[in-house]
């Protein structure tokens, strides 16, 4: 029997064992619509914005570790799609978006709603199609979900003329797919772990740095028996919290721009680094020619070679699968009869307890304006720990991630690489539609919250009992923070003149408002927020509007070179 | 130092996979010297040479780029051992009285062919590397050369080195 494009197309999601699809009808899609209409599998979930759509899809992907959907039409649905694609791109997020796309006949007429969607979004997709002939469709869908979900996960964009959804073909599902030019790598070399094992068990000052791949591979057990077998201090990079249990004694707490005093001058000094699915990147290592500065030998895992030696040179690469290699790389290491220098590792210790005693953490508990950092400790503290967190960007995002200790993974969920501000509530939506039953907080400040807050209408919609934690220091912090440092406290355009009023707002959405002014009662209002188990509660907290992220390292500093709050 | 390197690439023949390696080397900010495609004996397979620039690092990272490129089969970077590097050029010369049969001698000590011949010009055929076709256009009058055109060079690697699938 033949089908047409609309129906091969919600087909391939239901094979796909797809949940829930987030989308935004529109001109070029109207036939998928109308079998989205007929069939109950795939739940559609309507957002109010696209870029929402696709953060949503994320927050899911990110949650669940599955492929996320987003559906948008042609043109203006497919460039408000933009931010979403690149947020998931740059934090190496398995999707599938499809698209509509003009006629087949129309494309390159300028015709109304036609953008050039797979040449918009190619640097930031980890690939993409345009699907011309209907005989094509099944397989490129195929062909999407497979690339998106395997390797270094990525999202995958399907850009489909309204007429080739109007088409029929036999529907055929393939069951499995090669492509004979994309087959990644997941079994490490023997000779390179072999290599790896050597180096570890010489080390002095060994160091284990952990990122977002160990969440995406899912080896967060295979780290910590790697780490703990060892007995070496860890840390984790923004990406990667959770990898490693945050409350566990080898675990340094964050590292970077504003990790802990501990993990960086761990980062600086050791002289074995064994670096898990993480880049290196501008915001972990700062300055890489001060890091090159001490003499130290890397290990680098990871499944994308591009990823190695691209800002730091290693010595050992591994590429392939984070999970696999740790567990080989474990293997070998409980084969040896060696030990390492035991001697040298507590010596080490010694020096990391010493940094761990600056306490750099600390802030003014006293205080009686709420500091940000304490309301996290109480969030913390009222979810026992174990609730889903999503984030915007900026000052929030760094508090979030410094004093919520994630324990597991998959449940700090926040947009490191790209930094898009506008992707916590669309992402708690992802997350919540996935774990009904979970706490999902989203941590965000009052410029962040404003980039979407037009999706509170959708969780009225789709009932989201999303608790938004929203620190309000009536600053887009980060840049004040900045100004204050780098340009003479000159506060330029950082500060919001006019906010509207957040309970009312919340309860125009018909969602329940609450302000916080005091620190007394952050607490109780937690405690009261997540007790409305069935309300979306959005919680508005009056923090210090001076108040600064520390550790803080300068860009194009070194990791070394913090500016701690006890330095001011 | 930022060597000559020239990297040959097998890639699927599908619309819009050149843009993806065009768009690489911009948006990475690589450099491309020349960049040459065509179909292979298997149509369903361009090959594309580029020549580029680069420190060890960044041709390193050039080469992993390339193939992180889903459509991208195989990536060679014929610089790691001997190879044939060839360019095409057209170049037409004014020839005119006494230059006339002075360019027809220049062609052919360069072994190039006059390959059309008008009244007052000639065009002339040139394959070799690139520095030969430098040396030709060198060797003439910069007033006589009325055009060039050159295809950018295509480069095999020497004996059993083969690239293919």
């Amino acid at each position: 029997m033949e089908l047409t494009g609309a129906e091969i197309t919600v087909r391939c999601l239901q094979e796909e064992g797809v949940e829930f699809a987030f989308g935004y009808p529109g001109g070029a899609v109207l036939y998928i619509y109308d079998e989205i209409f007929k069939q109950d599998k795939v739940k559609h979930v309507l957002v109010r914005h696209e870029q929402a759509a696709v953060h949503a899809a994320d927050g899911y992907a990110r949650a669940t570790g599955r492929v996320g959907v987003a559906l948008v039409t042609s043109g203006p649905g497919a460039t408000n799609a933009v931010t979403g694609i690149a947020t998931a791109y740059m934090d190496s997020i398995p999707m599938v978006i499809i698209s509509g796309q003009v006629p087949t006949p129309a494309i390159g007429l300028d015709a109304f709603q036609e953008v050039d969607t797979v040449g918009i979004t190619r640097p930031c997709v980890k690939h993409n199609f345009l699907v011309k002939d209907i005989k094509d469709l099944a397989v490129t869908i195929k062909k999407a979900f497979h690339i998106a979900a395997t390797g270094r996960p990525g999202p995958v964009l399907v850009d489909i003329p309204k007429d080739v959804t109007t088409h029929k073909a036999p529907f055929d599902y393939p069951k499995r797919i090669t492509l004979r030019s994309y087959n990644p790598v997941t079994k490490g070399h023997p000779m390179q772990i072999k290599k790896a094992v050597k180096l570890l068990l010489s080390a002095k000052r060994p160091f284990v740095y952990t990122g977002g791949g160990v969440i995406l591979s899912e080896a967060s057990n295979q780290l910590a028996k790697l780490v703990k077998q060892l007995g070496v201090p860890c840390t984790s990079t923004l990406m990667g919290l959770g990898g490693y249990p945050e409350t566990d004694r080898l675990h340094l707490g964050m590292l970077g721009m504003h990790g802990t005093y501990e993990a960086n001058m761990a980062m600086q000094h050791c002289d074995v680094l064994l670096a898990v699915g993480a880049r290196f990147d501008d915001r972990v290592i700062g300055n890489p020619a001060h890091f090159n500065q001490e003499k130290r030998q890397i290990i680098h895992i990871d499944i994308d070679p591009s990823s190695i030696s691209k800002r730091v040179k290693v010595d050992v690469p591994i590429v392939g699968d984070v999970g696999q290699v740790l567990e080989e790389l474990t293997k070998q290491l409980q084969a040896s009869k060696e030990r390492g220098d035991q001697h040298a590792l507590k010596t080490w210790w010694t020096q990391i307890e010493l940094w761990r005693s600056k306490n750099c953490l600390n802030y003014d508990r006293s205080s009686k304006i709420i500091k940000p950092q304490f309301v996290i400790e109480k969030l913390y503290e009222v979810t026992k720990g174990d609730a889903y967190v999503t984030s915007d960007v900026g000052q929030h995002q760094m508090w979030a991630a410094q004093y919520y200790k994630f324990d597991k993974p998959r449940r700090w969920i926040n947009s490191g690489g790209l930094g898009t501000m506008g992707f916590g509530l669309p992402a708690a939506m992802g997350v919540k539609m996935a774990f009904p039953k979970a706490n999902v907080a989203c941590v965000t400040g009052e410029a962040s919250i404003q980039m979407c807050i037009q999706e509170l209408s959708t969780c009225k919609q789709y009932h989201l009992p999303i608790k938004v934690i929203t620190l309000n220091n009536r600053y887009m912090g980060m840049v004040r923070q900045w100004q204050q440092f780098f340009h003479g406290n000159r506060y330029s355009e950082s500060y919001m003149d006019a906010l509207p009023d957040f309970v009312k707002l919340a309860e125009a959405y018909g969602h329940v408002g609450m302000r916080i002014e005091k620190p007394s009662d952050v607490e109780g209002a937690l405690k009261e927020a997540f007790k409305l188990k069935d309300k979306l509660v959005f919680m508005d907290f009056l923090t210090d509007q001076t108040e600064n992220v520390f550790p803080m390292v300068p860009g194009g500093k070194g990791l070394s070179e913090m500016i701690l709050a006890e330095d001011l | 130092m930022p060597m000559r390197h020239i990297i040959s690439v097998l890639l699927e023949n599908e619309a819009g996979a050149l843009s993806r390696v065009s768009g690489l080397f911009s948006a990475r900010g690589y450099n491309i010297e020349s960049l040459t495609v065509a179909p292979t004996e298997d149509a369903s397979m361009s090959r594309m040479t580029i020549v580029t620039r680069g420190s060890e690092e960044v041709i390193e990272q050039i080469v992993k780029q390339l193939n992180k490129l889903i459509e991208v089969v195989k990536v060679a970077d014929l610089n790691e051992g001997s190879h044939l590097e060839r360019e095409l050029m057209l170049v037409k010369v004014k020839a005119q009285g006494e230059w006339r049969e002075e360019l027809k001698r220049m062609s052919d000590i360069f072994r190039g062919r006059i390959i059309d011949v008008a009244d007052g010009t000639y065009t002339v055929e040139l394959t070799g590397n690139g520095a030969k076709l430098d040396a030709f256009l060198e060797a003439l009058d910069a007033s006589v050369i009325l055009e060039t055109v050159r295809t950018g060079a295509c480069g095999i690697g020497r004996g059993e080195r083969i690239l293919k699938v």
